[in-house]
């Protein structure tokens, strides 16, 4: 009984990080893409505040609650990045550091307020910055079956759009389409894949689940569609060997061993891919000048 | 596509003015473009050559002025309109292939939620052939020569099946091979009646590539044909003294190996 | 001293030291280097404790101190190889070295006083209890660090100011000049990982980003010399660090999160507020550029319509400047009231005044290029 049980856990978590990281991942190559890969990170430490607020007004800990929460922080995070960028002489790599930051901090700051209180939120700070995949029941493998079939379905609709979002953007613009409303409405997409991922891998190591699988898909593949369909299986396998991994070494985060695995993915990748490999060009390298020899 | 060859367009911009804060970067442009006729616009670096064109394109605001296709509001003429970025503006590592961004030409076309299918295929495939580059359709962009990725943006704009071409320094860096096949498609599109608008920095090919010419610093100085725009005067107004071949007697003619040399600029 | 004197003290020395290094990382536009570096160290610390068995040991911030180094040196290699853009590099270093530590403090270290969240979010309050006698003064231990460290980055600043100055502004310059750029950039990294290493003892890495980025970035709003620019961050980066405290200590909750939260408020206050760079300065002067524009433009196109001798102007402006009619006509009574034009016989005219305005814009501008 206790083995079937632990199995079905299993099946469960392992289901559930496999969603996410494909979700994630599918995402991903878009933001790898468009140079926004710290972005993610800071997306991420920015719904803390919303959380705690959602459990402040409410008083209530149901996760979809807190969910919005979070999503509606990121989103104010990401705004606010937008918006110092574009009326300050601020650069994004700055403007990203100090949303990032300040949410955090004010997030730390309420969630201490909470701790305080007698009947307190005990969840704790760690849970939510590194996330807890052990607990993810079926109910929370639905949402993350949903969002990522919201993902796949967003992405198949807006595909020429985000193509040419990523790819050139003045171009786009030029054929009339709205490029500022697509870049945040892309954005926010962002935003609710990673408010999606909290649960299970945390705040710390979300933007690691966006740009590790794209990192790693980019040097195997040159086309678009194939660079989206390989992060997304990449980020499956490493949300799967992560969850494996833990359970085989009971006690150890389940979020930063998928994080460890997706980097391996990437370390691979860099190094083995053909024709962009590390190996590969060091090796044609060696190849050149015995030639000329 | 047929229903536009029949009917050739053309560019009026009028009193148009962009301001960068408070300072002008183009004042009071008038400029017009007839059907059928190529034109380079020529100034010195910073006269807001690319700029004119962003601004007819609606992609930096302008403070006054009115762009107008056969005497129509720019907004509802916009499918006529095809550009062409400088190449240095995107990410030529980008993971697609040359027949993919020859696409991206048709979706102003198609419009929110509709897919390319096998006729717009079937058309990238012909513009990719225009300029030479069928050969190429399946292969990754990064490993293109500079020459071949600004065929493919060409193409791109060829997809577009526009009337009027708005060029940014097509010239820029390409093999001599791509420059005569870029000046074979200017003809072409020209007997079919279109226009091109090419921002240009080689004032020696000038003459022989163009039939019109826009001289323009912040100002224009000149929009008309070559022969009676395109003199020694004009040119000093424009560039302020600076005109590259300032005491060479002799106007670049009919020189076909000038078309080798690097851009001015 | 009493415990909140020193806490407020050390939040200062520590807030200080941020700001300074900082000031270097926000114009190189290496902002989230500080990041990247404030994570990584944790794996420093963590692979130094294996060594020297004692978590209180100075090795440590050696230790980090390197990882740091190296996080910098391995973000570098990963962009230089081209597969991955300066962004993506960062974002694949530092979660994996970091998530590496997270592992291993839970394999290994498990029993030991290491907590991950500890050391994100530090725990401020608690530092006067860790005290040192020096020279016979009994001092918390993580004020004589902290103020150790802000000595060095004055020192350094202080020592290498020229040549920080010229390869931050202008690097190739400063290469011919015979400053070996690397060094220096190398240097500055160090210095940083020292810093955010001895911080984030104290105060955690989220605070340690929040001093090193906001006070510099507010500063640069303020000032283009380097030197204010330095002064100010340091002073904002202060004042957010007793600001935040006393916030904290009225809400009666974390000093380290209260800290960076006061530091994005000053930001917002100074981004709204400066007076040239300001979001309300910048409105202001759009609003007067969009009336100064218009009549520059009315001035000249009614010049035009002179020398063209094209009939009264008025009633086809609005067409012809693409402005909407209740635009030009408060353009016109604008126009009218500084006396560039005025009514004659019932058509519009420009006075001398006017003409010149015309002229001189594009005298003006045919100068400018």
């Amino acid at each position: 009984m206790v083995d079937g049980w632990l199995d079905y856990t299993l099946r469960t978590v392992a289901l559930g990080a496999a969603l996410l990281g494909g979700m994630s991942g599918a995402l991903g190559a878009f933001v790898f893409l468009r140079r926004q890969s710290m972005a993610g990170d800071a997306i991420a430490h920015a719904t803390l505040p919303g959380v705690v607020l959602a459990f402040l007004l409410t008083g209530q800990r149901e996760p979809q609650l807190l969910l919005l929460g979070a999503a509606l922080a990121g989103s104010a995070g990401v705004l606010l990045w937008m918006a110092i960028t574009r009326w300050s002489r601020v650069k994004q790599d700055s403007a990203l550091g100090i949303v990032l930051s300040t949410f955090l901090g004010g997030g730390v700051l309420l969630l201490n307020l909470v701790q305080n209180r007698p009947g307190a939120y005990q969840a704790g700070l760690n849970h939510f910055l590194f996330g807890q995949a052990a607990t993810l029941l079926s109910r929370d493998v639905a949402i993350l079956a949903a969002g990522a079939l919201g993902v796949g379905l967003l992405l198949l609709l807006f595909w020429k759009e985000f193509q040419l979002l990523s790819f050139d953007r003045p171009f786009g613009a030029s054929l009339g389409w709205p490029m500022q409303r697509l870049d945040i409405g892309f954005t926010l997409l962002v935003v609710a894949v990673i408010v999606l991922g909290l649960q299970s891998v945390g705040v710390v190591l979300m933007s690691a689940l966006l740009v590790a699988p794209a990192a790693a898909a980019r040097q195997w593949v040159d086309g678009l569609g194939a660079m989206v369909l390989l992060a997304a299986a990449l980020g499956a396998v490493a949300g799967v060997s992560g969850t494996l991994l833990s359970a085989l070494w009971a006690g150890l985060a389940t979020g930063p061993l998928i994080v460890l695995c997706a980097s391996i993915l990437v370390l691979v990748s860099l190094l083995w891919a053909p024709r962009r490999g590390i190996v590969w060009r060091q090796l044609d390298r060696l190849a050149a000048q015995a030639r000329l020899r | 596509m047929a229903s536009h060859e029949t009917r050739p367009a053309a560019l009026t911009v009028s009193d148009l003015t962009v301001m960068y804060g408070e300072k002008p970067v183009l004042w009071d442009i008038d400029l017009h473009m007839p059907a059928g006729v190529l034109m380079a616009v020529v100034g010195p670096n910073g006269a807001g050559k690319t700029t004119l064109i962003k601004a007819i394109l609606g992609l930096v605001p302008a403070v006054a002025g009115q762009i107008r296709i056969d005497g129509r509001p720019y907004a509802e003429q916009r499918q006529r309109v095809g550009y062409v970025p400088q190449r240095g503006s995107v990410d030529w590592d980008f993971p697609t292939r040359v027949l993919d961004v020859v696409m991206m030409g048709c979706y102003g076309r198609l419009g929110w939620l509709r897919r390319p299918g096998k006729s717009e295929q079937a058309a990238a495939l012909r513009a990719l052939e225009q300029v030479g580059m069928a050969d190429y359709a399946h292969r990754q962009i990064g490993r293109l020569s500079g020459g071949q990725q600004q065929r493919v943006f060409l193409a791109r704009a060829l997809m577009q099946e526009a009337d009027i071409y708005l060029m940014d320094e097509p010239f820029q860096g390409v093999d001599a091979p791509t420059e005569r096949a870029i000046v074979g498609l200017f003809r072409e599109l020209r007997t079919r009646g279109k226009c091109v608008l090419v921002v240009h920095h080689d004032l020696q090919t000038v003459p022989e590539y163009f039939d019109w010419v826009t001289l323009l610093n912040v100002r224009s100085f000149a929009c008309g044909p070559v022969a009676e725009n395109f003199n020694e005067s004009l040119l000093r107004q424009t560039f302020g003294g600076h005109t590259p071949w300032i005491g060479d007697e002799r106007l670049p003619s009919r020189v076909s190996t000038t078309a080798t040399l690097p851009a001015v600029g | 001293m009493g415990a909140s004197l020193e806490i407020q003290l050390i939040a200062v020395a520590a807030a200080v030291a941020c700001a300074l290094v900082g000031v270097f990382l926000v114009l190189r536009r290496m902002a989230l280097m500080a990041d990247a570096i404030s994570h990584t160290v944790l794996l420093g610390i963590v692979l130094s404790f294996f060594v020297v068995q004692d978590l209180h040991s100075p090795w440590l911030l050696l230790g980090a101190a390197l990882m740091g180094v190296a996080t910098v040196a391995l973000v570098e290699a990963l962009q230089r190889s081209g597969l991955v853009a300066e962004d993506a590099a960062i974002a694949l270093v530092f979660p994996a070295l970091f998530s590496l530590a997270v592992l291993l403090i839970g394999l290994y270290a498990r029993n030991v006083h290491l907590d991950a969240d500890v050391v994100l979010m530090g725990e401020l309050a608690l530092a006067p209890f860790e005290r040192v006698l020096l020279f016979g003064l009994d001092l918390p231990q993580s004020l004589v660090t902290l103020t150790g460290i802000l000595l060095l980055n004055l020192l350094a600043i202080g020592l290498f100011y020229k040549e920080l100055k010229l390869s931050t502004f202008d690097p190739v310059l400063a290469a011919t000049l015979g400053i070996a750029p690397a060094l220096l950039h190398y240097g500055l990294m160090a210095l940083v990982a020292v810093t955010a290493v001895g911080a984030f003892d104290s105060v955690g890495a989220v605070l340690v980003v929040a001093l090193i980025v906001t006070p510099p970035a507010a500063a640069h709003l303020l000032t283009d010399d380097l030197q204010r620019m330095l002064l100010l961050s340091a002073g904002i980066g202060a004042g957010s660090a007793l600001s935040g405290y006393w916030l904290a200590r009225w809400l009666d909750s974390n000093i380290a999160g209260s800290m960076a939260l006061m530091a994005g408020v000053w930001f917002c206050v100074v981004w709204a507020a400066a007076p040239e760079r300001g979001l309300l300065a910048l409105l202001r002067r759009q609003a007067r550029q969009r009336w100064q524009v218009a009549e520059r433009v009315l001035a000249l196109h009614l010049r035009s319509a002179e020398e063209e001798g094209a009939p009264n102007l008025v009633d086809r402006l609005p067409e012809r400047l693409r402005w909407e009619p209740k635009f030009a006509r408060q353009v016109l009574r604008r126009a009218e009231a500084n006396g560039l034009v005025q009514y004659q016989a019932g058509g519009l005219v420009l006075t001398e005044r006017g003409r010149q305005q015309a002229g001189y814009s594009s005298s003006r501008i045919t100068g400018s290029s």
